[in-house]
């Protein structure tokens, strides 16, 4: 079984986010990161492969720098890798990603294609359905646990209440719940390894996709309104200052 | 201009809440609102929908919606838009909304804005940054509809007292593969529900293990009627189940006092409690984001200051 998984490099999770000039996301500050929460679909797909033979293909798009996040999961234990960097996907929109990964995914063959439930600097959470319905394949988001079955792959999808379990039929998109596994940190071997994997770097037009217009622009940023200035304390008095503030609040 | 549409998210439960907000919102930006409600229980839910500003539902009752999740909703969709040309379609920022919006976008090319906090037209939408701090505004171009996804409890739902007429929808069987939800199960949460507590104690990454989180329940026990919450760190490592989550992918909370111990901060925490009347926060670093925002800050270790705590909460209540 191949399995494609869809990783981004996002600025330096437990860091401090900024705007540039043109009030896009800083993205080569150089302390950036692979998306943590893309680290359990790549164990998922590591796992399937250990199992189940074929190869793990990691794809990813971004600035030169974001192949940092795409070696990562080379040295986690990916077979190969497909950069797209262009220039004109600078500030790409949701529509853009996907028809532009869509088309890097087609180009090998695959039975499963894997991404996050949602990045860490975006949080948007739609591109792996949008890039399912390009491809014409079917989509399960927010899975929890999958498995091959026969033809089909057998998912369970969190769920507000519990959880649900669905089949698709292979080739399938899904996106995986960040706790779905325990990602594997990578070994020396397989940093020395990932040097030698090939990684393939592919522009917007290699790949045919010549519309890079985004639909949404940036009009204004403002600062919201401050907070008025908490209380801070530490030491001895923080008991007695919680409960006096709850029985401020009248909750006790 | 063509109207504004709300998918209207339609749970075992009934509608669901966030629908009736974004109609509220809806009736403030045109006159021409509909609701699209789709699968078992959609034109029951049609009277309710009217009366927060819906003048039209289109509606079916179909089980299909149901058994494939997002891509026969879509693909419905898609078929109404073909027909009555909306400007504007306004989802809730929830798994379902996400999926609906994501497979709707493949079919029409059209913008798809997530995580907006405020909507000015169809051609401009608010959204927050980095924890709250920045206020971005976004203009959406390309073809219409333009689809947004709001987030929950960005607008309170007010009855507008109307009545919406039904319009009964056919279901669009989409061509392809498409999957189907085979099994159903409920996880019971205990304790009273996170979005209706009066205080929330969450519990985040500074925990360690799931162990911890008992402290919380005694905490949440000493106070009487508070529920205990997590950060999705504490949710990832396996520590307490989804249903604690409090956050851009769990619940969204507006207690009068949240007690958040040992999380940092990360947006997708803060999105779930900023509307917090108080917000008091336990952490060991003091450049933790969270005490930023809090209106009681403590810095300290919360293994020794959360017991303490409840002790002094029993003291108080018994004396």
């Amino acid at each position: 079984m191949n399995v494609t998984v869809l990783v981004k490099f996002v600025p330096n999770p437990t860091g401090t986010p900024a705007l540039g000039p043109d009030n896009l996301l800083v993205r080569d500050a150089g302390d950036g990161a692979l998306d943590p929460g893309d680290e359990y679909g790549l164990e998922l797909a590591l796992q399937l492969v250990e199992t189940g033979g074929g190869e793990v293909t990691v794809v990813s798009m971004g600035p030169a720098e974001a192949l940092a996040g795409l070696q990562r999961g080379l040295a986690m234990g990916a077979h190969r890798g497909v950069m797209v960097t262009d220039p004109g996907l600078r500030g790409a929109d949701t529509l853009v990603t996907a028809r532009v990964l869509a088309a890097a995914v087609a180009r090998s063959p695959y039975d499963l294609v894997i991404a996050g439930v949602e990045s860490t600097d975006g949080y948007t959470g739609t591109m792996p359905t949008t890039l399912a319905e390009s491809l014409g394949v079917a989509s399960i988001t927010a899975v929890r646990k999958l498995e091959p079955d026969g033809d089909d792959f057998r998912a369970e999808r969190q769920t507000e209440s519990g959880f649900d379990v669905l089949t698709a039929p292979k080739p399938a998109v899904i996106t995986v719940t960040a706790g779905a596994t325990q990602p594997r940190y990578p070994s020396l071997k397989g940093i020395m390894a990932a040097k030698s994997k090939p990684v393939e770097t592919v522009s917007a037009a290699d790949l045919g996709v010549t519309d890079l217009a985004a639909t949404q622009t940036v009009a204004a940023v403002t600062d919201a309104p401050a907070k008025a200035g908490g209380e801070i304390v530490t030491g001895d008095d923080a008991v007695v200052r919680i409960a006096d503030f709850l029985a401020d609040a009248k909750v006790i | 201009m063509g109207a504004t549409w709300v998918f209207a998210e339609i749970t075992p439960d009934g509608v669901y809440p966030g629908t009736l907000e974004l109609l509220t919102k809806a009736r403030s930006l045109d006159t021409d609102v509909a609701a699209v409600a789709l699968g078992p229980g959609a034109t029951s839910a049609a009277a309710e929908l009217g009366a927060h500003g819906a003048r039209t539902v289109y509606a079916s009752d179909d089980e299909a919606f149901a058994d494939h999740p997002g891509r026969v909703a879509a693909h419905t969709l898609h078929a109404l838009i073909g027909r009555d040309a909306p400007s504007l379609i306004l989802f809730p920022g929830t798994y379902e909304g996400r999926d609906v919006a994501g497979c709707l976008q493949a079919l029409t090319g059209s913008t798809l804005m997530a995580n907006a906090t405020d909507i000015e037209s169809a051609q401009r939408a608010r959204t927050e940054i980095f924890g709250g701090t920045k206020i971005v505004d976004v203009d959406l171009a390309g073809p219409e509809p333009r689809l947004v996804l709001v987030r929950p409890k960005s607008f309170p739902a007010e009855p507008s007292g109307g009545t919406a007429d039904v319009v009964t929808v056919d279901t669009v069987t989409p061509p392809g593969p498409t999957a189907t939800v085979v099994e159903r199960h409920a996880e019971a949460a205990s304790g009273p529900k996170l979005e209706e507590a009066n205080v929330v104690i969450a519990g985040g990454r500074g925990l360690g293990g799931p162990e911890p989180f008992s402290m919380l329940d005694d905490l949440a026990a000493a106070i009487g009627g508070a529920a205990v919450g997590a950060s999705r760190a504490a949710v990832d490592a396996g520590w307490v189940p989804y249903a604690y989550q409090v956050g851009q992918t769990g619940k969204t909370v507006k207690p009068e006092v949240y007690i958040a111990a040992g999380i940092s901060g990360a947006l997708q925490h803060v999105v779930g409690m900023k509307g917090a009347k108080r917000i008091v926060a336990i952490n060991k670093d003091a450049d933790a984001p969270i005490l930023k925002m809090a209106d009681l800050g403590v810095i300290g270790d919360l293994f020794e200051i959360v017991p303490a705590l409840t002790e002094e909460v029993r003291r108080r209540a018994s004396s």
